[in-house]
Order: structure tokens, then sequence, then C-alpha cells
């Protein structure tokens, strides 16, 4: 570092030299260090969003091949009915997995929210409110989760395990071996209406939410400082970043779409029983890690997490058009999970052999 | 103390011997024709420049690594190890600062983690034995440690004694230490270099790394120095002198001077009064002139690092005041302070200092990004520029800036996270052990760094447990001992003696008597 | 010390069940005859030997979701053939059941030990898959009590010396868990591994192969269990014992299990899991509606993982020597 330098290092061809700024010490290093890698073909195909490409393009093609309605433009739009209220799980879900927290208690924060509504209808609230209720109820819901792992410290897993089965409980609580049924038209029309006759509004609302959620992740400072404290909560907080602030904004985030999800599908099935969306953070997690989000945080796009939204289900609307019971969707979906993370591993096991 | 007879042993024939020892990774040579002989009772220092191929040589002879030429005899016969396990049970065994440690097993347990004595035709751990057999080796050792305790309540000096245990345990004929005293405190070191008498006596070889000089010339018998993964020279203690080791592994004359920067300090900067925490430490006060360099001494545990999180607001619960330019300021959070111009950079580079699986422009951005704005996308060109500012600065040695960070060596690392927080733009930079892990080469740069800090107007704040830097460096010496306060030295009253004396406590009982 | 804290721990949970036990017993003193308390033991057998073994894998810093789609495998494929060879020695179907489950959980114990993959993932997949299973093996068709033979359903509630087997297969779980995780390097590695990996690898514990036995065993008691529970229910259909992973993961942590792993005792799950059984018994017998039993359950994970967790608080570190903090000055 004391030596003079005789000459300055030239740039390489493609590199832009900034000027350094005025009040610092102008100081040139000995080293050049370039902007970033330069992007190959290889390294592009070998990200997880290729892959998902690659499945969507299957699945669409051989069931294009074996199933002539599939490709029909009005079937594949109801086909999303099916994940449209899932996938919205999924987006604030990934979120948390990528910041190293999980939520087991999505599908009980949704049916709560759906018995709030009912209860609200029934005691005679305008049909605006339900809305705001079910948003409310989740955000609640979601309140609860984040304080207990952030101001207590408590494992995420374990306490969301118990919250589960809190909501839900309470959600029986209140409907017995009753349901509700009577929702207002509004709910109907967004629960299963369309765009302009073709595209569901569930749809559009799932794909709305993708572009926000894209939008945060991966363009603004928030987006950034979520993927630092799924790489290491430690050094977030020695960084500046108010990591117990970003869980618990995100656990109320996720009840609070687990809420417009509860309006949604509440819209869509019009009646609210107890075991309403039974089983769906599993699947919401089997889409997120499918979409290339890593268990352990740190990784993982909203476009991977779409692009498996998708494959699953184009492959679900696939099979119930070949009137396969929806049971062997849940084989697939396992296996598809399985090939995901072992195929990746066996083959670097293998490179490292040689 | 001096524990070293090299004469007696000369002519014993060696325990380990190291023939030729070639290691290769991908392109870069590590190890290359390496040489090393230890005799039964020798302590063996293994001397050189971090990068120069020492702990890659130990992971040789425990059997983490293969080498891919040369041999390694024990006592004559040449043998092949394919883990650490294989290497404990032919009699080698290295104990490293962090020590293989199982913190809800008992102390017993840990001795014989994995190979428990079994007895009956069942094979049912036989626990009686096991207690039996750790109370007789803490015996001979003259150790007391409770077997029955459990690891997390042990301190780290007893745990390194753990491991010691173990060794003996397996009949270990070569022990390696490796920086076994970084954590420890004066007392703790004492016991530590009778332990290594014992094991001399008892005929075990001993291969010793460390940094520190006054170690090796008190505890070893012979050296070896590496340098770039080869083998430069060996020979006994007696016949060489510091500098001429130190000429030997940097291969040229390394002026041990420090770079005072001709700076005079100016009015007060920081003012911090009473800070108190209801277990960490109490009555804490002192002030930052502008343009100083404040260093903070004491020994390992006396409470220096948690009073400056506690100052950069990553600590609940501190009770007191702080000021900064006669103002009085609330710092809450780690954003608090570095809106007011305070940087930390934390001692334990790897998990609190650096994303490591993040690229090097991220890592070297996060803290600023609010000043970069919202929309980050829009950014980009502000971002780099001022991460590439930085990283020349520092002279960062890198491929490119979306590199990981954990490809870095070890001296890159920390010019990352030296860039990350210089890049808040600070007045005020705590330094937390800035040299620790870092051989003499970089030392240096990093000292004239500090020098250089101050020169561009900031002040700083050097947490350090090694005297000769903060002597060399600091303005002011502020010492702790226990979580208090005990002295304050000026560059001119400080002398190694009354700093030591101070940070172990006993200039306050003198003055309590 | 720390030795007193967590038995402790164990003792505490010991008195909140009998605790609860008595103050039902207040409200309804029949719940507190031998015939009803013998009714919540029998209850919980199979929770506890599923709680045994899901503990050893969460010890391993492990989770085991598949459990529940396991026991409704193995339960059809034990239902299924003793419905098709009412002949068959009950010995044989057991051993069948068992068998399957055995493989079922190697398969687990393949992809994580063997691949390092995260135990929550594949657990995950193959819960599903192996629940989709049931469907194709079954062809979505219910096994009825008629289609069973008698000896197939008598078996779990028969008793033997006063005990019904059901309570005997359990007590011989808790023998064989206590023994493995105390007296045998199998189980004490378990705990190592859980407690520090890189230790563990580096003392030379065979960590893939610990794990690929770890995940066969629960898989193995899972299977035994889908036998017991077909029969004890006398039915068998591709929804038996859904969500179910969660009561078993449940009664651990109710346990003290740390779901960070590395520590976890044998009383602690065999606690959790009667703590749940007497709740899940107490309700109808204190005429609290049944849908009760979901939300109160709930609460009592939520305040189990509270309680435990204040156990391990560490906090700040102790430099200030204890003595002089009541005599130093504070501003």
């Amino acid at each position: 570092m004391n030596a003079p330098l005789s000459t300055v290092p030239t740039a390489p061809p493609g590199v832009e030299r900034a000027p350094a700024p005025a009040d610092a010490a102008n100081h040139t290093s000995r080293h050049t260090v370039l902007d970033q890698a330069p992007a190959t073909l290889k390294t592009l195909l070998a990200r997880r969003e290729a892959l998902l490409v690659l499945l969507l393009v299957l699945v669409f093609a051989i069931n294009g091949a074996l199933l002539p309605a599939f490709l029909d433009p009005y079937n594949l739009m109801d086909g999303t009915f099916n994940f449209s209220e899932k996938a919205l799980i999924a987006l604030p879900m990934a979120l948390l997995i990528i910041c190293r927290e999980i939520d087991i208690s999505v599908s009980g924060i949704l049916a709560l929210a759906s018995v709030a509504m009912g209860l609200a209808m029934n005691a005679g609230w305008p049909p605006e409110s339900l809305l705001p209720v079910a948003i409310a109820t989740g955000a609640a819901c979601g309140f609860l989760n984040g304080y207990l792992v952030t101001v207590h410290a408590l494992p995420s897993i374990v306490v969301t395990i118990g919250a589960v089965s809190l909501y839900r409980g309470l959600a029986s609580v209140v409907l017995g071996d009753k349901a509700f049924t009577g929702y207002p038209q509004v709910m109907m029309d967004w629960g299963q209406g369309y765009f302009l006759d073709v595209i569901p509004r569930e749809f559009v609302v799932l794909l709305v939410m993708a572009a926000v959620f894209g939008f945060v992740l991966h363009a603004t400072t928030w987006g950034r400082r979520m993927y630092a404290i799924g790489n290491n909560p430690e050094a977030a907080r020695f960084s500046g970043i108010a990591v117990d602030r970003y869980r618990l904004a995100l656990f109320i985030l996720t009840g609070a779409m687990a809420g417009l999800a509860a309006w949604l599908l509440t819209g869509r099935i019009g009646s609210t029983r107890p075991n309403i969306a039974m089983g769906w953070e599993l699947e919401a997690i089997t889409m997120v890690i499918l979409g290339g989000v890593g268990i352990a945080g740190g990784t993982g796009t909203i476009a991977g997490v779409m692009l498996s939204v998708l494959a699953l289900g184009a492959l679900t609307y696939g099979l119930s058009l070949a009137n396969v019971p929806g049971i062997y969707m849940t084989i697939v979906v396992g296996l598809l999970l399985l090939a995901t993370i072992a195929i990746p591993r066996l083959l670097a096991v293998r490179k490292v052999a040689k | 103390m001096q524990v070293n007879n090299a004469g007696a042993l000369s002519k014993a024939a060696p325990v380990l011997e190291m023939r030729g020892i070639c290691k290769r990774f991908a392109g870069i040579v590590a190890l290359n024709e390496v040489a090393l002989t230890v005799r039964a009772g020798e302590v063996m220092a293994l001397l050189g420049e971090n990068g120069a191929g020492k702990s890659t040589l130990v992971k040789t002879l425990t059997g983490i690594y293969q080498p891919d030429g040369g041999s390694i005899l024990l006592d004559g016969r040449q043998v092949v190890f394919h883990g650490p396990q294989q290497a404990m049970r032919q009699g080698i065994t290295a104990v490293h600062q962090e020590t293989v440690m199982f913190d809800e097993l008992t102390v017993a347990e840990n001795i014989f983690v994995g190979r428990q004595p079994c007895t009956g035709k069942a094979g049912r751990i036989d626990w009686k034995r096991i207690e039996e057999e750790a109370e007789k080796l803490f015996a001979r050792l003259e150790v007391a440690i409770p077997v029955r305790a459990r690891v997390r309540d042990l301190s780290v000096a007893q745990r390194h004694f753990v491991e010691i245990a173990r060794a003996l345990s397996q009949d270990a004929k070569v022990v390696i230490l490796d920086e076994p005293t970084a954590s420890l405190s004066q007392r703790e070191i004492m016991e530590l270099y009778r332990i290594i008498g014992q094991l001399k006596e008892a005929g075990t070889a001993i291969i010793f790394i460390s940094h520190k000089f006054d170690e090796i010339f008190t505890v070893a018998d012979r050296y070896t120095v590496l340098r770039d993964g080869r083998f430069v020279a060996d020979g006994a203690m007696a016949d060489i002198t510091e500098p001429q080791l130190v000429a030997l592994m940097v291969g040229r004359a390394v002026h041990q001077a420090y770079p005072k920067a001709n700076v005079a300090p100016g009015g007060p900067l920081l003012e911090v009064d009473g800070f108190c925490h209801p277990t960490e430490f109490d009555s804490v006060s002192f002030t930052l002139r502008k343009g100083e360099i404040l260093g903070f001494y004491g020994l390992v545990g006396a409470g220096r690092s948690e009073v400056m999180q506690a100052l950069f607001g990553l600590t609940p619960n501190v009770r007191g005041s702080v000021k900064i330019d006669g103002a009085p300021v609330r710092i809450t959070c780690p954003d608090d302070a570095v809106k007011h111009g305070i940087a930390y950079v934390p001692e334990d580079r790897q998990h609190h200092g650096a994303h490591l699986s993040m690229p090097i422009l991220h890592n070297m951005t996060l803290p600023v990004l609010d000043r970069l704005g919202f929309f980050l996308r829009r950014q980009r060109r502000r971002e780099t520029t001022l991460a590439r500012h930085f990283a020349q600065q520092l002279e960062l040695k890198a491929h490119h800036l979306m590199q990981n960070v954990s490809e870095l060596s070890g001296g890159n690392q920390q010019k990352v996270v030296l860039g990350k927080w210089l890049a808040t733009n600070p007045r005020v930079i705590i330094l937390d052990e800035p040299t620790k892990g870092i051989d003499i080469g970089s030392k240096a740069a990093v000292h004239r760094f500090i020098s250089r800090l101050v020169e561009q107007g900031l002040s700083v704040i050097l947490v350090s447990s090694e005297l000769p830097e903060v002597l060399g460096l600091s303005d002011r010496v502020m010492v702790m001992h226990h979580g208090r306060m005990v002295r304050e030295f000026s560059r001119h009253e400080a002398t190694p003696e009354s700093v030591v004396a101070a940070a172990s406590g006993i200039a306050e009982a003198k003055e309590a008597a | 010390m720390m030795t007193n804290v967590l038995k402790q721990r164990e003792t505490i949970l010991a008195l909140m069940v009998m605790a609860l036990v008595l103050l039902v017993g207040l409200r309804a003193p029949v719940f507190v005859s031998p015939a009803s308390l013998g009714n919540v033991l029998t209850d919980s057998t199979l929770l506890i030997m599923l709680a045994l073994a899901q503990m050893l894998v969460i010890v391993t810093r492990g989770i085991d979701l598949s459990v529940a789609s396991t026991l409704a495998l193995c339960g059809m494929v034990a239902a299924m053939l003793a419905a098709a060879h009412p002949g068959l020695p009950l010995g044989v179907v057991m051993l069948a059941a068992t068998v399957a489950g055995l493989l079922l959980g190697l398969v687990n114990g393949a992809l994580i030990g063997y691949l390092d993959l995260p135990p929550i993932v594949v657990t995950l997949g193959t819960m599903s898959v192996y629940r989709g299973l049931v469907f194709v093996l079954s062809g979505g068709a219910w096994v009825n009590s008629h289609q069973m033979p008698a000896h197939f359903i008598a078996f779990p509630l028969d008793t033997l010396l006063g005990a019904t087997h059901l309570v005997w297969m359990a007590a011989l779980a808790v023998l064989a868990c206590w023994y493995g995780t105390r007296h045998t390097r199998f189980g004490r590695d378990l705990f190592a591994i859980g407690n520090a990996p890189a230790s563990a690898r580096y003392v030379g514990i065979p960590i893939a192969r610990r794990l690929f036995w770890t995940y066969g065993i629960s898989g193995m008691v899972a299977g035994l269990a889908g036998y017991l529970w077909v029969a004890r229910y006398a039915v068998a259909y591709t929804e038996i014992a859904y969500g179910f992973e969660f009561t078993v993961i449940a009664a651990c942590v109710i346990g003290g299990i740390s779901i960070a792993g590395g520590a976890g005792t044998v009383a602690g799950a065999v606690l959790g899991s009667l703590f749940l059984g007497v709740i899940g018994n107490a309700l109808p017998v204190v005429k609290v509606s049944p849908f009760w039993q979901s939300a109160l359950t709930g609460l009592v994970i939520l305040a189990a993982v509270l309680i435990n967790a204040r156990g391990n608080q560490q906090g700040g570190r102790q430099i200030l020597p204890l003595h002089q903090i009541q005599s130093g000055s504070h501003t």
C-alpha cells in the first residue's frame, strides 16, 4: 500500500471506469476488479428458473398432445381457479422462507378469516366490509405469530404448529358442524367471476400481487435486506438491519394475504366449512420450494415461485381433464419436490467423485 | 517459565517425519515438498504467515486431506489417514481454536464421544468406566474439572484441557496445538504451559502453532518455518532470534514499527458517561477526541466488545448517556449509530462482519442502502461505483464484484467488511480486534491503514488484546477489567507492565489495600 | 446445576399432567377411576410410540413429517392383507406392516443421510407420495370391520395381565428407547449429531448411517402404529391419521424436546403425549365440546414452547462479578 504505482492498470474493454469521488484520496489499486462475471449460457441454464420453464413447456407439450381439450384457452383459464388462492399464500411464504422463517398456520388463518367474515355477515355488516374483516383477522393472526417469534425469540416452526391448531380450533368452535353460506354477490363476483369474460378475476389478482411481490423483492432495498437476513441474521443485525421488524412485518403480511385468499376462496365456493383449505400450508410450501427458494434461506426468486405455481397448476388441470383422481396429483407433486432437490445433489456428488 | 530443553533430546529418533509432502487444489499448490520432523518429548513450533500452508499441513496430518505426494512416517512406519478419527487412533490429535466439543454432553462423554467403551454381550455403554477414566486423566493433568459437568458451562481454557485429555485418552504420540492461547487469560496460559511440560515428560511430541513470539520462545524447543507452501528452515529455538524468525517467515526484513500519524487530537467528539448493563459492564465512561486513536485493552472477556456493541446500539437494557459534539444522542439500534456517524467493525468477521454467501457488492452497500434510494434497481450504477471506489481504496483482490465473499482470502474478507463500514462515511470507527488471525505482513498493512484513517479525519476506537499493537498505535489507552474501566493511560505513561497489571485487576487490588 | 434444571422440567410436566387429571376429576369424579385412567393411557399409546420415534429424529436436528402418511399406508397394507388372507397369522400381518414402514422410513433416511438433503423438504415430499400411494393401493376403497378377521381387530385391546396389548407395546417402546438413548453408541451418537454436526463428523461418527437408520426406525414405528390404528378403529381408508404428524411433533414439543436438536428425554416425550391424551379424553367428560380440542391443543403447544424457551434464555454474558453488582453504584 506504500509503494507508489508507476502505471495505472488499464481496464478491460467493456468495463467503464467511474471517476473517483472528489473528496477521497485518489488511490488506484494494484488489482482490477470487474463489476460482474460475464454471463454465459451455461450459467443461465443452470438456474432453477430455466428448469422450471422447461418443466412448464414439457407439461404443456405432453398434455396438449394427449388431451385436445387442454390447449383450449377457456379451459386453461378455468384451470387457474384451482391454484390462484393457494399461490396468493405462496408469495408471502416465499419471503418468509427467504428470511429463514416458516408459517405452518396459513390454512388455519384462512379458516379463521373465513369464519370471521361469516360472523360479520350474519351480524349484518355491509358486504364491502367483509374483505377488510378477512384481511384484519389474517393480519391479527399473523401478528400473534410474529410477536411470539420476534419478541420471545421462539422458533417459527413450532410456534406456527401450535398456532394452526389454535386458529383452526377457534374456527371449529365457532362453526361447530354447521357452515356459513349466503355470502354477498360481490364476493362471488370476485371469486368466480371473469374479466373480459375470459380471464378469471382471481388469476388477475394473483398476477398483480406477483408483480408487486416480485418488485419488492428484486428491485427495492426491502428485498435486498430480506436476502441479507436469510443469508445471515446476525450479520444483518450488525449491519444495521432491523431484523425483527422485517420478520414481524412478514408474518403480518402472510396473515393478511391469507385473509385475502379467504375472501376469494369463500367467494368461489360460496360457503365456510370447518375443513376449508385443509392442507394448504404444505401445498404453499411445496410451491415455494419447488420454485427454487432454499429452505435454508437467502435464495430464491418470485419468478421461480410463479413458474412452479403455473407448472403445478397446469399439471393439476391436465390430470383433472383426464379424469384422474386428484390424489394422484399429490404423488406427482411429492415426486417432483424430491426430484428437484435430489437430482442436483446427485449430480454434484458425481462431479466430486470424479 | 522455561520449558524447553533441546539438548537432551536431539539424539532421539523422530516420532513423526513428514517427507516431501505435496498438496494441490485446483491449480494452486498449497504444499510443495514440505518436510517436518518432530521427536518425542519435544515442542516444535510451526511458523509461517497466513497462507504459508500451516493449516493445510495440519489437515494433511490429521487425515482431512490426502497428500498428493510424499509420505508421513510415524515411529518409522509409513501411515495413511483417511480422517481425523483414524489419525487419532494412531496417535495424532489436533487441538484447534474452535474446540470439537458437544455442549449438551458431559465432560466425560465428550472425551469418549463416538468410541464409548462397552461391556457385556449386548454392548451396553460402560458409564462407570468412562467417568473413572476421565477422572484419572484429569488427575494426571492436575486439572480440576468435574467430569459430570456439561461442556456448555466450561470456559474456553477448560475446553482446551478437555480436548487434551481426549488426546491423552487415545495415547497420543503427537499433539498439535493450533493457536491454543488465543482466548486464554494469563493464569490459564500458565496452566497450559504446565500441561505442555507434563506432556513432554511423558514423551509426547507437540507441534505448537502460534504467532505470539513470547510464547514460542517460552515453550518451544525447535522451530520449522514455512513460506508460500515451502519448507524454509528449521532448527533449535536457542540458536535464533525473533527478528531472524520473522525474516524467515516473511522473506524480507520487516520493521515492526507502528506508523504513528502526525495528527494531534482535537476537542471531544464522543462522550460516553455512566454506561451500565445488568450483567456485562458497569459505570463505563470515556471520551474520544477528534482525530484520536483510543485503545481499549483488557483480558479476553473483560467486556470491551460488549461496551462497543452497546454503544453501537446492538444491546438492549443499556443505561447511560452518549454525547456527540457535545449534544446528547439516543442510540437504540445500529441504524441510529450509523446515522450519527459511528461504525463498528466486529471481531467475528465470518459470522458478524460479512454475509459470506452474498456478493461483495451487496455486502459493501448493505448499511447504506437508504442513501442509495428505495428503488434499488435504478441505482445499480451508483451502487457499483460506490463499491468499486472502496474496493480500490482498500486494494481488494477479487475477480469481480458479484463474487461471493466466501471465495476471498481472510485478509480480503476483512477488506470487504472495512469497506462496507467506510462507505457509511463515519466520523468514529470502532475496530474490534482488526488484526486477529491475520499474518504479520498483512498486520502491518492494517496498522498503516488505521493511521491513514486518522489522517483522513476519522477518529478510531481500537479494541485489541495485542499489547504491542495497542501501545504502538493509541494516543490513549483505556483498560477494562471484569466489566469496569480501571485505568486510563496516556501514550507516554503506558508501559507494558503497568497496562497488563491494570488489566489483571492488580492495580485495583493495590488501591483497595 | 444444569442437570437439576433439566430434571425439573420433566417433573414439572409430570406434576402438570397429574394436576390436569385431578382438576378434571374435580368436575367429573368418574374421570379418575382406574377404568377411565386406563382408557386415557390406552388412547395415548400410539401417540407415545410415535412421539418416541419422532424424538430420535428431532434430536438429530431433523423432522419427520411423513409419519402419518406412512402410518396410513402401512395400515392399509395390513388391512388389505388381512382382508384378502384371513387365515394369515397375525404376526405375519404385523410384520408386514412394520417392515413396510421400515422401508418407507429408509427412503427418507437415504435421502437425508446419504444425500444430505433438508429433512423438512424430504419428508414433505414423501408425505405426499405415501399418502397418494394409499389411494393407489386401495383404489379408493375402504376396508371395513366386517372385512377384517376377528383376531386382527381384537389384538390391540385384548388385555394381558390387566393391561391392554397397546399399553404393553408402548411400555416396550419406552424401555427400548430409554435403553437406546442412554446405553448404546447409536443413541448417544444421535445426541452428538444434533448438538454439533461438524464436530460429530470430525470425531468420526458415521452420521449418514445413523440418520439412515433413525428415519428407518421412525418409519418402522409408524408402520406398526399403522396396523394398531386400523385394528383399533376397525377401518382403513386413505385419509386416516390425516394431520397426525403435527400432533406427534406437538407431543415432543410439549415434552421439552428442543426443535434445534441435541436435547430431549424419553420421559418428556411420554409426558407430552400423556398431556395431549388427557386433554383429548377430558373434554367430553367435562362436557366441553370436542371442537375445543384443537384450540386447546394449540394453546398448550404455545404455552409449552414459551415455557421451555425461558429455560434456555442465554441473554448477555455474566461479566460483572456477581458479588459486586449489589454494592456497585447505579446512576
